[in-house]
C-alpha cells in the first residue's frame, strides 16, 4: 500500500522537474471535451428515447442521401487516418493528401446533410410539425456544428502544412483531428442507427 | 524573466508588458482568478438586493407600491439563477480553482492559459446578456430558477417575450464559458503537478475542485440540452416540451410534449450542481480546519474517497426533486434509496472535520471561524435533507418554506460560509496585505447568527404549511397571525444580514490599502502557495525554479519536529523554516 503521505520524499516513479509528461495535456483535453460531448449526445438520445412514447410521434421516412453522406464521412475518417499514419512516419506529403481529401468528403458531408434538410422541409416535414422531426434537424444540426468546429482546427493545421512546418511539428494535431473525427463518425453512426431504427 | 510555462509545452511562458495584458486580456490564472471572483460578487450582490426586496414584500404585505407580483416573481428567478450558477459555481471553479489548482500544485500557469482567458470573457458575455433582460420590454424572465415548462414560455408569465430566452441564451454561454475552463482545470490537475505531488499528496481543496470540475463537464449539458431544447420550443413552436395548451382562452399549436422530460433534464444538472457548489466547499473547509488547529486532517484518504464517492452518488438521486411531479411510485423508492446513501459518505466528511477539531490547538481566527460555522450551517442544512429525502415526509412539505429553509441552509448559507473563510484565508497571499480582523468578526458573527433568524423560522413556516413562491398570502384561514410577524422578523434579519456584507466589502477593499503587510505564510500554512518568493504571487508564480513536493499537506504539529508545520516542499534531510514561514535550505538559500 502507497501511504505516500506517512514517508517524506519524492516517489520513485515521479518525473522529474520539467520532464515531459508521457502524454501531451492537448489529447488529455480533448479526451475530457469528448466526455462532455457525449454526455450532451447521450442525453439527447434518452431524451429522444422518452419523448417517442408519446403518442403523437411520427418518425421520418429515412432520407436515402443520409446513406451516401454516411460512406462519406466513413472515408473522410479513413482519410483523416491515413493522414495521422503518414505523420508517424514523417512524410509530409502524405499529411497533406489525407488532411486534404478529409476535409473535402467533410465539407462533402456537411453539403449532404443540408441537402436532406432541404428534401425533408421540401416534403413538408417541418421542423414544428412532429416531435420526430425537431429531434432529427436538432441532433443533425449539432453533430454538424461539431463537425463544423473540427474543421476550425483542421483548417489550422492545413495551414501549417502549408507554411511548410515539419512534421514533427504537425503531427500532434493531425493526431487530435483523427480522434476527434473517428469520435463524430461513431456518434454520427449511432445516431444514425438510431433514426433508422425509429 | 520567462520560464518554461508547463512542463510539456515548448513556447516559454509569455511575459505581458503592457497594462492590458496584464490586467486585463491576461492569460495569468492568478488574474483571470480574480476577474472572476469581482465578477461573480458584483453580479452576487445584484442578487443579495433582489433577496432583499423579496423580503421586504414578504415581511411588509402592501407596504411596497413598486414591488408587485411581475416583479415579484422576477426577483426569485434572477435572485436563485444568479446565486447557484453565476456567483457559486463561477467563484468557487473560476476563482478559486483559478487561483488555487496551479498554485497548491506547484504549477507555473494553467495548461491551457489561452482557453482559460477566454473563458473568463465567455463567462462575462453570459452575465451581460442576464442582467440585460432588466432592461429589455417585459423584463427578465419570472419562471422560477427552474424554468419549468410550460408556463415558463407561455404569455402571462413575466418575460415570456424575451426575458426567458435571454434567460436561456445566457446560460447556453455559460456552459460554453464553463467547459472551457473545466477542461483547463482537470487537464492541470492531471498534467501540471510539481515533482513528488502525487495525487494523494494534493490537498483536499484541490481534491474537491477536481470532482466538482468533473460533475460539471458532466452535467451541465443537461441543461445545455434542456435549454437548447426549450428555446427551440420558444422560437420555432417544437413541441418538445410543450403540451397542448389553452393559453388565456387561445388553443395554441404546441402538442404532445412532456414538461416531466424537461424536469428530469433539468435535474440531472440540477442535482450534481449542488455538489459542484459544495465539493469544493467540502474541500477548502477541510484545509482551513487543519491550518487553523494546527492538526493533520482526519482520515485525509477516506476524505478524498467520500469525496469521490459523493460526486459519483450525485448523478442517481436528481428525481429526488420531483417527488410531486407525477412519477412512478417504484421510482420514488429508488431515488429515496439513493438520496439516503449520500448521506454516508457526507457524515463520514462531518465527523472527520469534527475529529479533525478534536484536541487541536484552535485559533479563533477568522477564517477558522467560517469554517467552524460552515459545520453548523451544513449539518442543520443537512439533516433537514433527509426529511426530504424520504417520499412520505416529502410530499406534505413540498412548496413550503420547509424547503426554502433546507436549501438556503445547505447550499446557500454553509458554502457562503466558505466562500468568506476561503476569502479571508487567502486574502493576505493574494494582496500581501492583512485584512482587519475587528470587522472579520463581527462580519461573521453577524452573518452566522443572523442567517439562522432567518433560516430556522422558515422551518417552522413550512411545518405551518405556508407555501413558497406566493407574493402574498391572503386570507389564508389555516394560517396563525404569528406567521406575518415571523416573516417579519426574518425580513428585518435578512436586512441586517444583508448590509453586515457592506462591511466585508469594505474591509477588503480599504485594506487593500491601510492593511499591515501580511509576509508569506502569516498561517503557518503547509501547502505551496503559501511558499511563492513574492506575495502576491507575480507572473510565473515560482521564480527559477519549481517547488518539490516532498509530504501531504496535512503535516502540522508533526512529534519531534522544530516547528509545528512543515511545508510540502520541506525535504525530508532537514531544512529551515525563517520566521516568515519559508523553507530554507539549511544554508538559507530558497528550498
Amino acid at each position: 500500500m502507497d501511504r505516500s503521505w506517512e514517508t517524506p520524499g519524492i516517489p520513485e516513479d515521479v518525473q522529474a522537474d520539467g520532464a515531459i509528461p508521457t502524454t501531451p495535456s492537448a489529447k488529455i483535453g480533448l479526451g475530457f471535451f469528448l466526455a462532455v460531448v457525449t454526455s450532451m449526445f447521450s442525453l439527447f438520445t434518452v431524451a429522444y428515447i422518452m419523448r417517442m412514447e408519446y403518442a403523437d410521434w411520427q418518425s421520418l421516412p429515412d432520407p436515402g442521401l443520409l446513406w451516401l453522406n454516411t460512406i462519406m464521412l466513413i472515408l473522410s475518417s479513413v482519410a483523416m487516418h491515413r493522414a495521422k499514419r503518414a505523420a508517424l512516419r514523417g512524410e509530409v506529403r502524405g499529411v497533406r493528401t489525407g488532411l486534404i481529401i478529409s476535409g473535402v468528403l467533410s465539407f462533402a458531408f456537411l453539403a449532404g446533410q443540408l441537402l436532406a434538410w432541404r428534401h425533408l422541409n421540401a416534403a413538408g416535414y417541418f421542423i414544428a410539425n412532429n416531435p420526430a422531426n425537431a429531434f432529427f434537424y436538432v441532433i443533425t444540426g449539432l453533430h454538424g456544428l461539431h463537425l463544423l468546429g473540427g474543421l476550425w482546427v483542421w483548417g489550422k493545421t492545413i495551414t501549417k502544412v502549408g507554411r511548410g512546418l515539419e512534421v514533427r511539428d504537425l503531427s500532434l494535431s493531425v493526431e487530435l483531428c483523427t480522434t476527434y473525427w473517428h469520435y463524430l463518425l461513431l456518434v454520427w453512426l449511432v445516431l444514425f442507427g438510431l433514426l433508422l431504427s425509429t | 524573466m520567462a520560464y518554461v510555462a508547463i512542463a510539456d509545452q515548448v513556447q516559454e511562458l509569455h511575459d505581458p508588458t503592457t497594462f492590458i495584458r496584464k490586467y486585463i486580456w491576461s492569460q495569468d490564472h492568478k488574474v483571470i482568478a480574480i476577474q472572476y471572483g469581482i465578477t461573480a460578487t458584483a453580479v452576487g450582490l445584484l442578487a443579495l438586493v433582489l433577496s432583499g426586496l423579496m423580503r421586504l414584500q414578504l415581511g411588509f404585505p402592501d407596504t411596497f407600491s413598486f414591488i408587485d407580483p411581475v416583479n415579484y416573481y422576477q426577483f426569485i428567478t434572477m435572485h436563485g439563477m444568479i446565486m447557484v450558477i453565476y456567483l457559486l459555481t463561477a467563484l468557487f471553479l473560476g476563482g478559486f480553482g483559478n487561483y488555487l489548482i496551479p498554485l497548491q500544485l506547484g504549477a507555473r500557469d494553467m495548461v491551457f492559459p489561452y482557453m482559460n482567458m477566454l473563458s473568463y470573457w465567455i463567462y462575462l458575455l453570459a452575465v451581460l446578456v442576464l442582467v440585460a433582460s432588466f432592461f429589455i420590454p417585459g423584463g427578465p424572465t419570472g419562471a422560477g430558477w427552474t424554468l419549468y415548462p410550460p408556463q415558463a414560455i407561455l404569455p402571462g408569465t413575466p418575460g415570456a417575450d424575451g426575458g426567458i430566452l435571454l434567460m436561456l441564451v445566457s446560460l447556453i454561454i455559460f456552459i460554453v464559458a464553463f467547459t472551457m475552463g473545466g477542461l483547463n482545470y482537470v487537464t492541470t490537475v492531471l498534467q501540471a503537478r510539481t515533482r513528488g505531488m502525487t495525487l494523494m499528496r494534493m490537498p483536499l481543496t484541490v481534491w474537491g475542485i477536481f470532482t466538482a470540475t468533473d460533475l460539471g463537464l458532466l452535467a451541465f449539458p443537461a441543461l445545455l440540452v434542456s435549454g437548447v431544447m426549450m428555446t427551440l420550443d420558444r422560437v420555432l413552436g417544437t413541441s418538445f416540451f410543450m403540451p397542448a395548451v389553452v393559453s388565456m382562452g387561445e388553443q395554441l399549436d404546441y402538442a404532445g410534449g412532456s414538461p416531466v422530460l424537461f424536469q428530469h433534464l433539468f435535474w440531472f444538472f440540477g442535482h450534481p450542481e449542488v455538489y459542484i457548489v459544495a465539493l469544493p466547499a467540502f474541500g477548502i473547509v477541510s484545509d482551513l480546519l487543519s491550518t487553523h488547529a494546527r492538526k493533520n486532517i482526519f482520515g485525509y484518504r477516506m476524505m478524498v474517497w467520500a469525496i469521490v464517492a459523493i460526486g459519483g452518488l450525485s448523478f442517481v438521486v436528481w428525481a429526488h426533486h420531483m417527488y410531486v411531479s407525477g412519477m412512478n411510485p417504484y421510482f420514488g423508492f429508488f431515488f429515496a434509496t439513493t438520496t439516503l446513501i449520500i448521506a454516508i459518505p457526507t457524515a463520514i466528511k462531518v465527523y472527520n472535520w469534527t475529529l479533525t477539531l478534536w484536541r487541536g490547538n484552535i485559533h479563533l481566527r477568522v477564517p477558522m471561524l467560517f469554517a467552524i460555522g460552515f459545520i453548523f450551517t451544513f449539518v442543520h442544512g443537512g439533516l433537514t435533507g433527509l426529511f426530504l429525502g424520504n417520499v412520505i415526509v416529502d410530499i406534505p412539505l413540498s412548496d413550503t418554506y420547509f424547503v426554502v429553509g433546507h436549501f438556503h441552509m445547505v447550499m446557500g448559507v454553509a458554502p457562503l460560509m466558505v466562500v468568506f473563510g476561503a476569502i479571508y484565508h487567502w486574502y493576505p497571499k493574494m494582496t500581501g496585505k492583512m485584512f482587519n480582523e475587528t470587522l472579520g468578526k463581527i462580519h461573521f458573527w453577524v452573518t452566522f447568527l443572523g442567517t439562522y433568524f432567518i433560516y430556522l423560522p422558515m422551518h417552522y413556516l413550512g411545518f405551518l404549511g405556508v407555501p413558497r413562491r406566493y407574493f402574498a398570502l391572503g386570507n389564508t384561514e389555516f394560517l396563525p397571525d404569528s406567521v406575518q410577524s415571523l416573516n417579519a422578523s426574518i425580513t428585518v434579519s435578512a436586512l441586517i444580514v444583508g448590509s453586515v456584507q457592506l462591511i466585508f466589502l469594505y474591509n477588503l477593499i480599504s485594506s487593500l490599502f491601510k492593511g499591515k503587510p501580511a509576509g508569506p505564510n502569516p498561517w503557518g500554512a503547509t501547502t505551496l502557495e503559501w511558499q511563492t518568493p513574492d506575495t502576491p504571487p507575480t507572473h510565473g508564480n515560482w521564480g527559477p525554479a519549481l517547488p518539490g513536493c516532498y509530504r501531504w499537506a496535512y503535516d502540522y504539529s508533526v512529534p519531534g519536529a522544530e516547528w509545528d508545520f512543515l511545508p510540502q516542499n520541506f525535504p525530508p534531510e532537514g531544512a529551515t523554516i525563517d520566521s516568515d514561514g519559508i523553507v530554507r535550505s539549511t544554508d538559507g538559500t530558497p528550498a
